[in-house]
């Protein structure tokens, strides 16, 4: 990671529609209190320091609850400078569900997790893969259509993306 | 639905006409929006080049080595969890889906967009056993509910307008209230698929990419709706052509970073998805709502049906093998000036569309699977440069067009015409055919015969008759040949070489340049000569790209081998070969390869210039452009447009930069194609949609800054055409330069 590669990502990931909001350890309560609409959903933070314990924020939802919500909360990386991409790798407790089924994907992300490009991104992923990982997604801004016509955000997946990026991570 | 398809030339006329009419436009403006959006992308990009050339290695790799890839992916999934079943054909993978489908005892079915799943014709299958099939994509979902088939590989609904959309939503679900915006739209569509995702017992997805390594798959979407078929329901089926397997996981890079810019011009899809199943993510049972948490991973299972129908024989056929390199992005589509009028329903076979569309029909159906809409194929070559892995799809389109022509059933008397006709092709060949590839004879016929040809040309009978037995529109006005060829006034004329010349070189009497359109030929040599060059033009005989474009590929190897023997005692003596007609040289350049064997074709390539490319290297070493025309006072505007296969081998800038030099103030053209592609827009089946590709030409050309200016176009066919879209007259840009101020056409 170079700032370089943060600034590159920030613009190229508001490009396509995403928000970045840049914050630390200490900010980041307030942050996340900030763009979360509840219902929330989500899946515990791995990045020492922040926690969605404190917030409200279901973990392990039912389905139900997980249909019925606004927001879900899923932590992300590595991420990709060029294309503002970021990775949501799944896990058991449905990281995967949580990024996809609400309106807004709040993607936490780690600055020292962007990548410059593609390649060293993927070949970070690929490490993850072999070594078990079952899925992984490179996700660059909403869900997109242009079937109806005209650009439509929010199809089948997020119509937004808001990353929160720990700058002292 | 190719079996009630009229083959007559009146039908395919109609029919062309019914698609330019019903949804041509809609194709029209969205395919173009698709098309510039991959240049913008491509020429951003600063490693386009490399990624094309890494990603063509990949697939030559990945499709040498398929039996053992296959054989490590089957290995590796299993070992995930997953089961691999490898079918043999259509009916094969068909069954298998619904054996698992009647294991799990599904009600319902949800897919993301697969061509393979209609290359199998899933649903129909699963539908057959009572199961709810449901498309996801939402261009998909609009189809599914007209009952219509895909228009293009990558948006399939293409053809279809938002309006049309809002009357058929509104139409089978009986709404009060219209919907309207494009918002509107999706939002009701999501909501109703959202509902039958979270019923589905089973998720089915297809893969544009499958590593052997780990056993995982690619999947390149925007909407998301991939992702909740493979998660959401417990069972998730993939379905995916065995040419879909890479080496490895490290392998996919170049191709992520080529497919969104060579589908539609966007840098990444929203969703690139590496799945390896069964995956640890929690199915969710919403017929459990209330229960916290997910379910148990362990109950996932994973189905990979890896699908033959016909692959493993195109990867032994040296000439359909390349298509398997396809990725599906759709660029060959996107760039084919008529696909952009008529698009994939009349420009695509039972699955496919779109160029490449006629290696997977013809290597899954027979050659006459892509017989309707072979033809559509102009060889223009502007989809060599899109497709991402540098498939040469002219190519595979001429290789079919030949079989289809040894295909045709010999008719009573072809035993006698097959003893008359000067060409290598069997009876039976279409008669239009015939007479267009064999353009070269009947050219020097008709300049030995000149009065009486271009009377018998002239003639209503004459053209009526050769309009209902060959196919020749009436409305085309057909080339007058010249009594002289070129050749012979080169011979007959007084010796006027550079005394002291800076190189030698042959100027290649190309059919239409030697019989028809002499006059460039001579302004040519009068070019080069004042450039220093001393310049001879030898009887060579035609170059084959006439029965190549009509697909008569033997006839073709026989024209290139006559002009190997002729060329090569040139070149081995140190002479250049200057080619007028860009179509001509395209086929030394590239086709040759495929013609001859690999010295002379190279040979050939390597010493054979475009004109302008020519002069333009004689400009650069020290020729003095003061010994060439310029431009009259207040005539140095210019309209110019290239040539498709000009375009393709990067030549236009030569001929812009060379009349810039000389004092011209130069417009060029952008469009992919005029319309007429060599003999195309002469057939009575194609001149409509010939005359429909032109109108953008004749747009560009009568805007308020080009509509004052001379036009110049590189390739006879070009001009041909322009004279036929526009009020004032084209010629060859070679006029502008001609030191002898000629402008016979």
């Amino acid at each position: 990671m170079s700032s370089d590669s943060v600034a590159t990502f920030e613009r190229r990931a508001a490009d396509r529609r995403a928000t970045v909001e840049r914050t630390t350890v200490p900010e980041f309560d307030r942050a996340l209190a900030d763009c979360l609409a509840e219902p929330a959903v989500g899946v515990p933070l791995p990045f020492d320091g922040v926690s969605l314990a404190n917030h409200p924020v279901e973990i392990d939802p039912s389905p139900a609850t997980l249909e019925a919500a606004a927001t879900g909360v899923t932590p992300v990386g590595p991420a990709v400078a060029e294309y503002g991409s970021v990775v949501v790798p799944s896990d058991e407790r449905g990281a995967e569900a949580i990024s996809l089924y609400p309106e807004t994907h709040v993607a936490v992300l780690a600055a020292s997790d962007v990548h410059a490009s593609l390649s060293t991104a993927l070949a970070e992923v690929g490490e993850e893969i072999a070594a078990g990982l079952s899925s992984a997604v490179f996700a660059t801004g909403p869900s997109a259509t242009a079937d109806m016509g005209a650009p439509v955000y929010g199809v089948h997946g997020p119509a937004e993306l808001r990353i929160l990026l720990l700058e002292d991570r | 639905m190719s079996e009630e398809r009229p083959r007559s030339r009146a039908g395919t006329a109609a029919r062309l006409r019914e698609l330019l009419d019903t949804e041509g436009a809609a194709v029209e403006e969205n395919v173009s929006t698709f098309n510039a959006g991959r240049y913008r992308r491509y020429a951003e990009m600063d490693a386009t080049e490399e990624y094309r050339e890494e990603a063509r290695r990949i697939k030559e790799e990945a499709i040498e080595r398929l039996p053992e890839l296959v054989e490590a992916l089957t290995e590796q999934v299993e070992e995930n969890g997953g089961t691999v079943y490898l079918a043999d054909d259509a009916a094969d993978a068909r069954e298998y889906v619904r054996k698992v489908a009647a294991d799990r005892d599904a009600e319902s079915v949800v897919k993301s967009k697969t061509m393979t799943s209609e290359e199998v014709h899933l649903n129909a299958g699963l539908e057959a056993d009572g199961i709810d099939v449901t498309e996801t994509d939402l261009a998909e979902f609009v189809l599914q509910l007209a009952e219509e088939e895909p228009s293009h590989i990558v948006a399939p609904a293409i053809h279809k307008s938002r309006s049309e959309i809002a009357a058929l939503f509104s139409r089978t679900f009986d709404l009060d209230e219209p919907l309207e915006t494009p918002e509107e739209l999706t939002r009701f569509a999501r909501e109703r698929l959202l509902e039958r995702v979270t019923e589905a017992d089973i998720g089915i997805t297809g893969a544009n990419f499958l590593t052997a390594d780990t056993g995982t798959l690619a999947l390149v979407t925007n909407e998301g709706n991939a992702r909740k078929c493979a998660v959401t329901p417990d069972t998730h089926v993939a379905i995916a052509g065995v040419e879909k397997i890479v080496p490895s996981m490290a392998d996919l890079a170049p191709f992520l970073e080529l497919i969104g810019p060579a589908g539609a011009g966007q840098d990444i899809t929203a969703y690139v998805s590496l799945l390896t199943p069964p995956v640890e993510t929690p199915a969710i049972d919403f017929e459990a709502p209330g229960t916290a948490g997910f379910g148990d991973p362990d109950d996932r299972e994973f189905h990979l049906v890896l699908l033959d129908n016909g692959r493993t024989a195109m990867r032994e056929d040296d000439d359909l093998r390349e298509t398997l390199y396809c990725v599906r992005c759709g660029a060959c589509a996107n760039s084919c000036a008529n696909f952009q009028q008529v698009g994939g329903h009349a420009f695509g076979g039972e699955t496919y569309s779109g160029g490449i569309a006629t290696g997977w029909e013809a290597g899954i159906g027979g050659p006459e699977a892509a017989a309707e809409f072979n033809d559509l194929c102009t060889g223009c070559s502007r989809c060599v440069d899109a497709c991402p892995v540098k498939i040469d799809i002219p190519w595979i389109n001429t290789v079919v067009r030949d079989r289809l022509n040894r295909g045709e059933e010999p008719g009573r008397f072809d035993f006698l015409v097959e003893g008359l006709t000067p060409d290598a092709e069997p009876a039976g060949l279409d008669l239009g055919k015939r007479l267009f590839g064999n353009f070269g004879t009947l050219a020097k016929w008709g300049s030995r015969t000149a009065p009486v040809a271009n009377a018998l040309a002239a003639s209503s009978v004459a053209r009526a008759a050769l309009e209902r037995v060959a196919g020749v529109d009436r409305r085309r006005d057909l080339p007058r040949f010249d009594p002289e060829p070129l050749t012979e006034w080169f011979r007959s004329r007084p010796d006027a070489g550079p005394a002291d010349p800076t190189r030698e070189a042959v100027l290649y009497p190309d059919v239409y340049t030697n019989y028809v359109a002499t006059g460039r030929g001579k302004a040519a040599v009068r070019t080069l000569e004042a450039l220093g060059v001393d310049v001879t033009v030898p009887n060579v005989g035609a170059s084959g790209r006439a029965p190549l474009s009509q697909g008569m590929v033997a006839t073709a190897t026989d024209r290139a081998e006559t002009v190997a023997d002729a060329l090569s005692p040139e070149i081995e003596a140190g002479r250049d070969v200057v080619v007028v007609e860009p179509s001509d040289l395209a086929l030394f350049r590239r086709e040759y390869g495929k013609l001859l064997d690999d010295d002379r074709a190279e040979m050939i390539s390597e010493h054979s210039y475009e004109l302008f490319e020519y002069v333009f290297g004689l400009l650069e070493k020290g020729a003095d452009p003061d010994a060439l025309g310029s431009p009259a006072d207040g005539d140095a505007e210019v309209a110019y447009h290239s040539h498709c296969q000009q375009r393709t081998l990067d030549l236009e800038a030569g001929t812009v930069s060379v009349l810039e030099t000389c004092g011209y103030d130069v417009e060029t053209s952008d469009v992919e194609c005029c319309g007429m592609a060599g003999s195309f827009g002469y057939k009575s089946d194609y001149y409509e949609l010939s005359m429909a590709v032109g109108e953008r030409l004749e747009s560009q050309f009568t805007e308020p800054e080009t509509e004052g200016r001379r036009v110049v176009a590189s390739g006879v066919s070009c001009v041909e055409q322009l004279d036929s879209l526009l009020e004032r007259p084209a010629s060859h840009p070679v006029h502008l330069v001609d030191p002898g101020g000629g402008t016979d056409p």
